[in-house]
């Protein structure tokens, strides 16, 4: 066998992941098997029906008054704001709240842009969708695309999950052949081009703007807003960005209507979710379930925490998102507002489990490390409180910690918060601070002993 | 960059600039920077690693000043900046993994492979990295080969399949 045939026998296929059947009610991982992403398969699943709808060429009769054929831009932006789908990247900002703010009648080049850069620790989710569902996505950006009156996008994709850049490329392939993507689309007059592009390893790219400037050949560093990215975004033209899940949500809705995907959630949290569950359960994976969830039935999907160990710890979601014990966590629902309440974020819904035998002060020091590794280094209180707090929070671990670094600890973390260009700042400090808050007995025990006089 | 020595120019094939041509066409044409990842991504898959001679040649292709195509080699995790072993295995450590065994398939792989991360075999074809999340928590133990391969749920049974397998792919088993 060559290189080539032994890396494929270790390639994913899906199946632990995504081909489960242990989704609730799924939209977008709905009747998928992992050999039918193709276009005919997606068609035949009554894909690419609402582009149709939206483009009046799904055979309906003209309607309203005066009769339209198809639907306006401003239905299409109702239709968003009425479902209350949320961004699904992290932030949760209202989609169709978002889309209004495009000035569509900004006579240059307007950009659409899909956040495809998947690198929040926990989060795996849109992986899935790449690789097993492309043409989702490529429908929701031209139906996005339309809604703003943009006829270029781009889909930028972690550049780690290369296999999934090159099924998006071959999925873009067939959508142009199909002329479903391309000049006058579907002979609607409506045009889109869309295309692929790579990162190649920067946590930070995924956020917007630091995506904007890779997406223009540049370091990854974000700029200050204002100015947003609406009114100044790729190559300073006005720019829409959406995570990847928010545009596979978007056929749905326009095929059933903004009211019913509401309902398939909670108020103000329409939809379904998917959830990336890591960490110590006994079946890690994406589960794809109605937004107000119960996390006890997340974990329960998930086969429950592994080796018959009890819960310790949730980071709700993905690694910036502050932790949150058991015990609170238990009687929270899975939705933007319940998490927020309970003191977390939702973020991108990755859901990352920790056991009774996890010792917190060594999980923190992991991820000091990542954004100490990860910041761009532009903001001062960043790239200089990121490394001390890593570096404090490995001597406590390592049996060296001081016992002034508790409070030290807590102040470098709130004094980076709210003082640096972009959220990085914040996501380094917010696990710190939880952490803090919930298991301080752990950190306090490990400075005692260090500082214990010798027997 | 900053040797002041002269840098010597790499000839990209025919088929390289090709596959070039196919980037730059994504963008307007006043914007062929933006394919820079991309293309630098190109040379090390066929060469292996990004030297300053390729950065300087990439540049004069897209119009670029070659500091301005460095600043993105060395911003970007990926990019080789020196020549690394023919298969460069990148293992995730960060925390989903972390508490699914990625730090023991490291150390697996260390030990397997008699060399400490960051190293290269004295054969040179392997070499080492400690890798930030790849994107792949559910599949822990994961781990990337030459970028673009990713292999999931790599107990310690399945490392040594791996790199055994390569070996001998290699005639070297």
């Amino acid at each position: 066998m060559n290189a080539e045939q032994i890396l494929s026998q270790f390639r994913a296929n899906g199946v632990q992941t995504c081909f489960h059947g242990r989704h609730i009610n799924p939209q977008i991982y709905a009747d998928l098997n992992g050999g039918n992403w193709s276009l005919k398969d997606y068609v035949a699943r009554g894909g690419y029906q609402a582009l149709r709808k939206v483009l009046g060429k799904d055979g309906a009769e003209p309607a309203g008054d005066p009769p339209v054929v198809g639907m306006t831009q401003d239905q299409v932006i109702a239709t968003l704001k009425e479902s209350a789908l949320r961004g699904r990247g992290g932030a949760g900002f209202p989609t169709g709240l978002k889309w209004s703010f495009m000035p569509r009648q900004f006579p240059g080049q307007k950009y659409l842009v899909c956040n495809s850069d998947e690198g929040e620790p926990g989060t795996c989710k849109d992986r899935d969708i790449l690789m097993y569902n492309p043409h989702i996505v490529i429908e929701g950006m031209a139906i996005a695309a339309f809604a703003m009156g943009i006829s270029v996008g781009y889909n930028y994709i972690h550049g780690e999950i290369f296999e999934a850049y090159d099924r998006f490329e071959a999925a873009l392939e067939e959508a142009r052949a199909a002329g479903l993507l391309g000049d006058n689309i579907l002979d609607s007059g409506f045009s889109f081009q869309l295309h692929a592009f790579h990162g190649f390893g920067a946590y930070i790219c995924g956020e917007e703007t630091a995506l904007l400037e890779s997406l223009e050949g540049k370091k990854g560093q974000p700029r200050f807003k204002p100015p947003f990215p609406a009114s100044f975004g790729l190559y300073g033209k006005p720019t829409t960005i959406n995570n990847t899940e928010t545009f596979a949500a978007v056929p749905w809705i326009i095929r059933n209507g903004g009211a019913a995907y509401l309902a398939c959630g909670k108020p103000n949290n329409g939809g379904t979710k998917i959830f990336s569950v890591s960490g110590d359960v006994e079946m890690p994976g994406n589960y794809e379930v109605p937004m107000g969830t119960p996390f006890s039935k997340l974990l329960e999907l998930a086969g429950g925490v592994r080796k018959g160990r009890t819960l310790k710890a949730v980071i709700p979601g993905g690694s910036s998102a502050p932790v949150l014990p058991a015990s609170i966590m238990m009687d929270c629902t899975m939705d933007y507002d319940s998490i927020a309440k309970a003191g977390s974020m939702l973020g991108s819904g990755a859901v990352i489990v920790m056991d009774d035998s996890r010792c917190m002060v060594e999980s923190l020091k992991r991820l000091s490390y990542f954004y100490m590794h990860e910041s761009c280094g532009q903001c001062t209180p960043c790239r200089e409180g990121t490394g001390w707090l890593w570096r404090m929070v490995s001597r406590i671990d390592e049996g060296e910690g001081r016992p002034a670094d508790m409070a030290l600890l807590d102040n470098v973390a709130e004094n980076i918060m709210g003082r640096t260009i972009c959220a990085l700042g914040d996501a380094a400090a917010m696990p710190v601070r939880a952490m803090i808050k919930h298991f301080r007995h752990e950190f306090e025990a490990k400075i005692a002993s260090a500082n214990a006089p010798a027997a | 960059m900053s040797t002041g020595q002269a840098v010597a120019a790499v000839e990209f094939s025919s088929t390289t600039q090709q596959r070039f041509a196919r980037e730059v066409a994504k963008y307007p044409a006043d914007q062929a920077q933006s394919a820079v990842m991309a293309c630098l991504s190109i040379i090390q898959q066929e060469m292996g690693f990004v030297s300053t001679g390729a950065e300087a040649s990439l540049a004069a292709y897209l119009g670029m000043e070659p500091i301005a195509v460095h600043e993105v080699t060395t911003f970007y995790n990926m990019y080789n900046q020196q020549p690394v072993g023919k298969f460069k295995l990148n293992v995730c450590t960060n925390l989903p993994c972390q508490l699914r065994d990625g730090q023991s398939a490291l150390h697996h792989l260390e030990h397997k492979l008699g060399i400490t991360m960051g190293g290269t075999t004295a054969d040179g074809l392997f070499t080492l990295q400690q890798s930030e999340c790849l994107g792949a928590c559910a599949d822990s133990p994961v781990m990337l080969v030459n970028d673009r391969h990713m292999c999931s749920f790599m107990s310690n049974d399945k490392l040594d399949q791996l790199i055994d397998g390569l070996r001998a792919s290699e005639g070297q088993s």
